[in-house]
C-alpha cells in the first residue's frame, strides 16, 4: 500500500509554527513581574479561552486540547500518535483498577486523552472483565489486579503497568515505520529507565526488582544499568557516561530537574531538523512534542512566577524550544 | 512494417507530451497541496504561493511543444506522413529527452517548490528568494527542450 503522503498537512503546520514560543517569547514572558500579568500575556498571544480567572491548569489544559483538535483536522488516521497517548491509557489502567480496589469519589483521575474510553477502562477494572481490552493490555491488568488483590502492594503494580507501557509505546515507535517515531520511543523507553535505576539506588531496591523493572531498549544494556544501580549512583553516572546518554550522566550528578530539562532539550535538538522536512508526518509529529514541550515549559514558567521564585531559578529550569 | 516509421514517430510525440505533462501534473498536484495548506490559515499568501505551484507546470508546456513541432515535421498536422522506419526511430529518439527530462525535472521542481511554499509560510519577506530555488530546477527541463527541438528540426533533413 501506498505510504500516505502529508503535504497539505505539513504546509499547514509550517504556519502554524509561526504561533510557536521563540526563546524571544520565553524572555518576554520572563520579564512580566507578576504571575497575573504573565496569564495575561498569553491571553494576549491567544493561549487559553481569553477568560482572566482561568487557572493555570485549565489555561495549560485548554491549549493542549487545542493543539490536538487541530491535529485531527489535519490528519486522517490519528492511529499514528497513539504512541504519545499510550502512556495516558496506562496511566488510566492503573487509576481504574486502583479505584476498583480501593473506591473514591469524586475525584478526576483519568485522562481523558488517550486511546481507550476511560470509562470502559473503569468499567472492565469494576467488573474484572479485561477481555474487552486489547489483548496486551488485558493481560497486563489481569497480572496488576491479581498482585494488588494478593499483595496489596501498590508499587508493585504500579510498576507492572508503567513497564507495560513503555513497551507499548517501543512497539508502537517500531511499527510506525517513522524515525522520528521510533527515536521518540526509545528515548522515552531509555531515559524511563534511567529514572528507574536511579530511583531504586536511592531506595536500595534489590536487583531483582531492577531487572524486572527495567524495559529492554536498543540503546541502553539493562542487565549493566540494574547491575550499576545495585552498586552506587557512580556507577550509574559511569555506565551512562559510556553510551549515547553521557550528557544524562552529567545532568544527573546536577539535579533531577537538570536531568529531566537534559531529556525534554535532546528529544527538541533530535525533533529540530523536521523543520526543513516537507510530506512525511514526521514534522507533524515534531510539531506535535514541540506543542508539548512549550506548554511544559510555560507551566514552568508559571508555576515558578506563582511561587514567587527568583528568575535565575526559573530560567535553569525553562526548555529549549523548537523554533 | 511500412507503416513503422509513423508509428516510431507518432509514438516519440505522444511519449514527449504524455510523460512531460505526467510529471507536470503530478508536480502541480503536489504543490497545490502545500498552497491550500499555507492558504488555510493565512489566505493573503495566495498570490506568493500560486507562482510556486506553477513552476513545475512549464515541463507539460515543453513537452506539448515538442509533440507539435514532431507532429508537424512527420506530416500529421498536414502533409505526406511516408516515413522510413529509420526516420521514424530518430524522431522517437529525439522526443526522449523532453519526455523524461520533462518527467524528472517537473516532480524534481514540484519537491523544491513545496519547500519554498513553506519557506514562503514563515518567511513571507523572503518570497523572491524562494522562487529562485525551484527555478533553478528549469535550466534541465529547458536544456532537454532544446536537445529534443534540435534533433526534432534537423532529422527531416537527413537522407535515410
Amino acid at each position: 500500500m501506498a505510504k500516505p503522503d502529508y503535504i497539505y498537512a505539513v504546509a499547514r503546520i509550517r504556519s502554524k509554527e509561526l504561533l510557536c514560543f521563540s526563546p524571544a517569547t520565553l524572555e518576554q514572558l520572563m520579564a512580566c513581574k507578576t504571575y497575573h500579568e504573565c496569564v495575561r500575556m498569553l491571553n494576549e498571544k491567544g493561549w487559553g479561552n481569553g477568560s482572566a480567572n482561568q487557572t493555570p491548569e485549565s489555561l495549560l489544559e485548554a491549549e493542549r486540547r487545542k493543539t490536538w483538535d487541530q491535529l485531527r483536522e489535519l490528519v486522517e488516521d490519528m492511529s499514528v500518535f497513539d504512541v504519545f497517548l499510550y502512556a495516558n491509557d496506562y496511566h488510566n489502567l492503573k487509576a481504574a483498577i486502583k479505584e476498583s480496589y480501593a473506591p473514591s469519589h469524586g475525584a478526576d483521575i483519568y485522562n481523558p486523552n488517550g486511546t481507550i474510553d476511560p470509562a470502559l477502562l473503569r468499567q472492565a477494572a469494576k467488573d474484572h472483565q479485561f477481555s474487552v481490552l486489547p489483548a496486551e493490555m488485558g493481560a497486563v491488568a489481569e497480572e496488576a489486579m491479581s498482585v494488588l488483590r494478593q499483595t496489596g502492594d501498590g508499587q508493585l503494580c504500579d510498576m507492572i503497568i508503567d513497564k507495560a507501557a513503555l513497551e507499548a509505546i517501543l512497539r508502537a515507535g517500531k511499527a510506525s515505520g517513522s524515525p522520528l517515531l521510533e527515536f521518540y520511543a526509545e528515548h522515552t523507553v531509555a531515559t524511563a529507565d534511567i529514572k528507574i535505576a536511579v530511583r531504586c539506588q536511592k531506595t536500595g531496591k534489590s536487583l531483582g526488582f531492577l531487572q524486572r523493572a527495567l524495559v529492554e531498549c536498543d540503546t541502553l544494556d539493562i542487565t549493566q544499568l540494574a547491575q550499576a544501580a545495585v552498586e552506587s549512583f557512580e556507577a550509574i553516572t559511569g555506565y551512562l557516561i559510556h553510551t549515547c546518554y553521557g550528557g544524562a550522566a552529567e545532568a544527573l550528578c546536577q539535579s533531577a530537574s537538570a536531568f529531566e530539562r537534559w531529556c525534554d532539550n535532546r528529544l527538541i535538538e533530535k525533533i529540530r531538523p523536521q523543520k526543513y522536512e516537507t510530506s512525511t508526518i514526521d514534522p507533524i509529529a515534531a510539531w506535535l512534542l514541540a506543542r508539548e514541550n512549550e506548554i511544559k515549559t510555560v507551566r514552568i514558567l508559571l508555576s515558578g512566577k506563582r511561587n514567587g521564585l527568583s528568575d535565575d531559578a526559573i530560567r535553569e529550569r525553562l526548555r529549549e524550544m523548537y523554533v | 512494417m511500412s507503416n513503422l516509421g509513423i508509428i516510431f514517430a507518432l509514438s516519440g510525440a505522444v511519449l514527449s507530451a504524455l510523460v512531460a505533462g505526467l510529471g507536470s501534473a503530478k508536480a502541480v498536484g503536489m504543490c497545490g497541496e502545500a498552497a491550500a495548506g499555507v492558504c488555510s490559515d493565512d489566505p493573503s499568501k495566495f498570490g506568493k504561493v500560486l507562482i510556486l505551484q506553477l513552476l513545475p507546470g512549464t515541463q507539460g508546456i515543453y513537452g506539448l511543444l515538442i509533440a507539435f513541432i514532431t507532429l508537424a515535421q512527420i506530416g500529421v498536422l498536414g502533409g505526406s506522413a511516408d516515413l522510413s522506419w529509420q526516420k521514424g526511430l530518430l524522431y522517437l529518439l529525439g522526443c526522449l529527452p523532453m519526455a523524461i527530462v520533462g518527467y524528472a525535472s517537473a516532480i524534481k521542481q514540484g519537491k523544491a517548490s513545496i519547500a519554498s511554499i513553506s519557506m514562503v509560510a514563515k518567511r513571507p519577506d523572503q518570497s523572491s528568494k524562494a522562487i529562485i530555488f525551484p527555478a533553478m530546477v528549469e535550466t534541465y527541463a529547458i536544456l532537454a527542450l532544446l536537445v529534443s527541438i534540435l534533433a526534432v528540426s534537423g532529422i527531416g533533413g537527413l537522407n535515410i
